[in-house]
């Protein structure tokens, strides 16, 4: 495999599958009906692929695999490469868009009926900016990718969205955009540090203390917008709810992992004494996300916001167990961005089901949805149940990591998590009731129709994955472990590297005489 | 006084060319008559392109002429070119524009070609007397070529706009060469860097003649606070000729201010650079800020070319080989989005009258989808947004501010691009997200679109190849240093 431009391949496929689409002419019927085709096979064309990568990965090494290498731009004497390869904190990034652009394109068949051309080269092009951040092994390349995804979302929001897409466009691209440039200067000062803006010797880099700080806010700047932490979350329910469904599909699914792809790939290794030192900080925040957003969540009347402040909450269990920097914790923390990967993306789909029907998010304007929907009510509890941590769903696996791996550092921190867990509990079970249960009120509900076969074949495989990672989650540790513990190990090595230093330092200025001044 | 091995005025001989080509053109057009504009345009792009090839020929290595006033160095081709280019795509762009408003004129050509003379003849400036030449030189066609629709009340003040300050701006420069003159005793370039050799610290006399010369270019280079004509100007003035403002005379200007500032006063860096930084966070600031609520897309490019000349300034505010190359990469792009989004104003025509409210761009994503592609591409570029050109842009000039310490500078940097991607989102809006009011008449003219799709196709794909511009201008900037 290894002569295979593999990862290349499943990174510019789409854009070729996008070129095409942008060819096709004839009238708007058939232009829309030969997009739809060539998105839909070009996106499970990329999937195909990209499972090759999980079969031929080796979970046994942290290193990078894959790699791809080419010389690019040569700017005073140090050479930008071309530079791709996954790990285990990748892989399942890249299986992840490749899965959702496939279940989205899927899901927007019939519910996008105008420029369904430029429809679908969007969601080819943000699959493309979405595998390439998490196969660059390059600064700059990935810097590319990282802003570049903000084109393809800024349109989707913008062009399908709902009533107040343009706020809600305008607010989500310079929010981002926002922290993503303070960490572009940070990667600058990295280059200048190492010479080179290859990840690569970056991670093998030790930077200066004092400097370790300002570099670990620059990239937090950007992260923390992303994931979205507390209190720079405020962007993430007015996308949510103005975006399409399948765009809230990928903006919930994939976009709000990059914030934690980015700690655990960038903040931890490159920074680990900065890492600790704002250890506290973000214990706070992720706390504060927990619980205040969730009782946030419990007031909603939309249902597209309630889900988008669960993902909130779900995202600060994810940054709380990232800088617990224990081994479980971290693992538990890619876990359970996957799972909320699946379930979020599921809900979002789940919710857009009912859109389609009654063009409307309001809580209050369904119930009793059980009796005409039976098929529907399943599928919602299934997600609702992972989405609360049922054990035997993937929800419990990366909650209960997390939590394992955070007690042992912080036993407040886990019990103020642990509450969370209960209040989210809560509000999707009241969700749940208001919807789904109770008597039919309204006449127009009476005529809604179950589940049809399409809709079915996009939750298949989220149900099945669902269930697989709760019932045997070694299929996705075990390619995650070696590449987690690794940089688990680097991070307490270099804070235990420096401890002793700092221990050295204060036993010789404590003993007299021994010190220059 | 050294002796050439070569006849003096060689270095000179792309500036020859161009002059009496279009001395020669102007023969051609006053035989021929009134009808003769659209041969002559014609013939003006071949010969700017053939100037850029006699440039290219013999230009490579540094060489003086004209007892030493006159200099051509790589970094003065790589200028020259970006001059060129932008000439012979203004003037490309002008002549359908020209014929439509009966103002298909001969003469029209033959000032860019002046024009384009004079800004060559800056860039070479070894010497004040050279650099005033040339200033005025471009100075002087661009005032008539401002105000050339002469029937139009607003054409005719912007020309008129442009001179009274124009002179005004002039005149500190002539007043702060004279200080420099009287100070140093010397008019040359290489001559003030020899005074400023030494260890002892020069007159303020000096310094206060750098200050006035250097407010002078910054004038031209549209640099707040020095910018108050430049939109009024840019609205005024024919759409082709306001696409020529905002390129080459501000890429003759920027490049003069380089040599000045790094040539003979290269020793004063920590006089200047205080300066060029101030001039660099206002004019970012105010293009941000300002062009917020703008109704006229002409007067928003006109605060948009401030604001990029700010970042622009950034480089040159480091002073160093990379900040250089960071101005020249800069430079060259911004000639390539910018010169394209001028080709999609010129498209905004409805029952064949030019349009300039942004809000007559409503819903073109739908009704003319690939001049709305191209132009949401140069939008992207200009708010320096990657993968287009426009990001490589704005990161060579940080990676320059970054390595000189100034972090202040490019935290400012970035921070006023978050806030000028709000404009130039707002015309993707407008098209994308609003729904379509007007359509503009087709068919587009041939030669637009040939403008469009090159540079729609660079600024897009320059993430390919940047090689060519980047590896160009890092030469070219060494060659500024390597004396």
């Amino acid at each position: 495999m290894s002569h295979w431009p593999l990862l290349s391949l499943i990174t510019f496929l789409p854009l070729i599958g996008a070129a095409f689409i942008m060819l096709a002419s004839g009238d708007e019927a058939v232009v829309a009906r030969n997009a739809r085709n060539i998105a839909l096979s070009t996106s499970v064309i990329v999937f195909l692929l990209s499972v090759l990568l999980w079969i031929y990965f080796d979970p046994t090494t942290p290193a990078f695999q894959f790699v791809e290498r080419h010389r690019w731009v040569t700017i005073g004497g140090v050479t930008i490469s071309y530079h791709m390869g996954i790990d285990g904190i990748s892989l399942f990034f890249v299986l992840l868009s490749t899965l959702l652009t496939v279940l989205s394109i899927g899901a927007s068949w019939v519910s996008i009926h105008t420029q369904v051309r430029e429809y679908m080269i969007a969601f080819l092009a943000l699959e493309s900016m979405m595998v390439g951040i998490f196969s660059s092994l390059d600064f700059v390349q990935f810097y590319i990718f990282f802003e570049g995804v903000l084109i393809p979302m800024f349109l989707i929001i913008g062009i399908w969205g709902h009533s107040n897409r343009v706020y809600a466009a305008f607010k989500f691209f310079l929010y981002t955009l926002l922290g993503s440039v303070l960490s572009l200067l940070a990667i600058i000062t990295v280059y200048y540090q190492t010479g080179s803006t290859d990840i690569e010797v970056a991670l093998a880099h030790q930077f200066p203390p004092d400097l370790q700080k300002w570099l670990w806010l620059a990239f937090f700047a950007s992260f923390a917008v992303k994931v979205p932490m507390w209190p720079v979350h405020t962007w993430l329910p007015d996308a949510h709810v103005e975006a399409p469904t399948a765009g809230s599909v990928i903006l919930a699914g994939v976009l709000l992992k990059l914030g934690g792809y980015g700690f655990i790939r960038f903040s931890l290794p490159l920074f680990p004494l900065a890492s600790q030192y704002f250890t506290p900080l973000m214990f706070s925040l992720s706390a504060i996300a927990v619980i205040y957003t969730s009782l946030v969540a419990l007031a909603q009347t939309n249902m597209k916001k309630l889900i988008a402040y669960s993902s909130v909450a779900h995202m600060g269990f994810v940054t709380m167990g990232i800088f617990a920097m224990t081994s479980e914790a971290v693992q538990g923390a890619m876990i359970q961005m996957l799972s909320h990967g699946f379930v979020s993306a599921a809900l979002f789909l789940i919710v857009g089901v009912v859109y389609d029907r009654m063009h409307t998010y309001d809580i209050s304007r369904y119930g009793g949805l059980v009796q005409r929907m039976p098929a529907y009510s399943f599928v919602f509890m299934v997600f609702m149940l992972a989405s609360v941590g049922l054990p035997g769903t993937s929800g419990i696996v990366g909650e209960f990591l997390i939590l394992l791996g955070t007690f042992r550092v912080s036993t407040l921190e886990c019990f103020l998590a642990a509450t969370a867990l209960f209040l989210g509990a809560a509000y999707m079970l009241y969700l749940y009731r208001r919807v789904i249960f109770g008597t039919i009120t309204r006449d127009d509900l009476r005529n809604m129709l179950d589940l049809t076969p399409r809709e079915k074949a996009v939750f298949a495989p989220l149900i099945v994955l669902v269930f697989w990672m709760g019932i045997y989650p070694s299929s996705f540790i075990g390619p995650i472990a070696a590449s987690a513990d690794n940089i688990v190990k680097h991070v307490q090595a270099a804070q235990k590297a420096a401890a002793a230093a700092m221990l050295e330092r204060d036993r010789l200025a404590g003993l007299p005489g021994s010190g220059t001044h | 006084m050294p002796v050439a091995a070569l006849p003096d005025w060689l270095p000179a001989l792309p500036e020859l060319v161009l002059v009496c080509a279009a001395m020669v053109l102007l023969v051609i057009g006053v035989l021929r008559g009134e009808d003769s504009a659209k041969l002559v345009s014609w013939l003006s792009v071949i010969v700017l392109i053939v100037t850029l090839g006699v440039a290219v020929a013999f230009g490579g290595t540094r060489q003086t002429g004209f007892y030493g006033m006159f200099v051509t160095d790589a970094y003065a081709v790589f200028m020259k070119a970006l001059v060129l280019v932008g000439g012979a795509i203004a003037i490309i762009m002008s002549i359908r524009f020209n014929e439509d408003h009966h103002i298909a004129r001969f003469e029209f050509p033959v000032l860019i070609l002046l024009s384009s003379t004079g800004m060559m003849v800056m860039i070479s400036a070894n010497d004040l007397i050279t650099l005033y030449l040339g200033l005025e030189m471009m100075s002087l066609a661009l005032y008539v070529s401002a105000s050339f629709d002469r029937d139009s009340v607003r054409s005719s003040e912007a020309g008129l706009k442009y001179f009274v300050l124009g002179a005004l701006a002039s005149g500190m420069l002539l007043y702060g060469a004279s200080l420099i003159y009287g100070f140093a005793g010397t008019t040359s370039f290489a001559g003030l860097a020899q005074v400023f050799s030494g260890s002892a610290r020069p007159s303020s006399g000096l310094i206060i003649g750098m200050v006035f010369v250097a407010v002078g270019l910054a004038f031209k280079t549209s640099a707040v606070p020095f910018h108050m004509w430049v939109p009024d100007v840019y609205e005024g003035a024919p759409t082709p000729v306001t696409a020529f403002f905002s390129v080459a005379p501000k890429t003759a200007a920027i490049a003069l201010f380089i040599r000045f500032l790094i040539e003979p006063f290269g020793a004063l860096l920590a006089d200047w650079r205080q300066v060029i930084v101030f001039l660099s966070v206002a004019s970012m600031a105010l293009g941000a800020v300002a062009a917020i609520a703008q109704t006229n897309i002409k007067r928003l490019m006109a605060y948009s070319s401030i604001g990029h000349v700010g970042y622009a300034l950034i480089g040159l505010a480091a002073a160093t080989p990379a900040g250089i190359r960071g101005v020249l990469v800069y430079m060259a792009i911004y000639l390539f989005m910018n010169l394209g989004t001028w080709a999609v104003i010129l498209c905004m025509r409805q029952n064949g009258r030019m349009v300039e409210g942004i809000a007559d761009l409503s819903g073109l994503g739908r009704s003319q989808p690939g001049l709305a592609f191209a132009l949401a591409i140069f939008m992207f570029a200009m708010a320096g947004i990657p993968p287009t050109a426009g990001f490589f842009s704005k990161l060579y000039i940080f990676l320059a501010a970054i390595d000189a310490h100034l972090v202040g500078l490019a935290v400012i940097g970035v921070l006023a691009s978050v806030v000028g991607a709000f404009y130039y989102l707002r015309i993707v809006k407008v098209m994308y997200f609003d729904e379509p009011l007007g359509v503009f008449d087709r068919p587009i003219a041939v030669e637009l679109k040939g403008v469009l799709i090159v540079t729609a196709f660079v600024v897009l794909f320059f993430v390919l190849l940047p090689d060519p511009i980047v590896g160009g201008a890092g030469t070219a900037a060494a060659s500024l240093f390597a004396r």
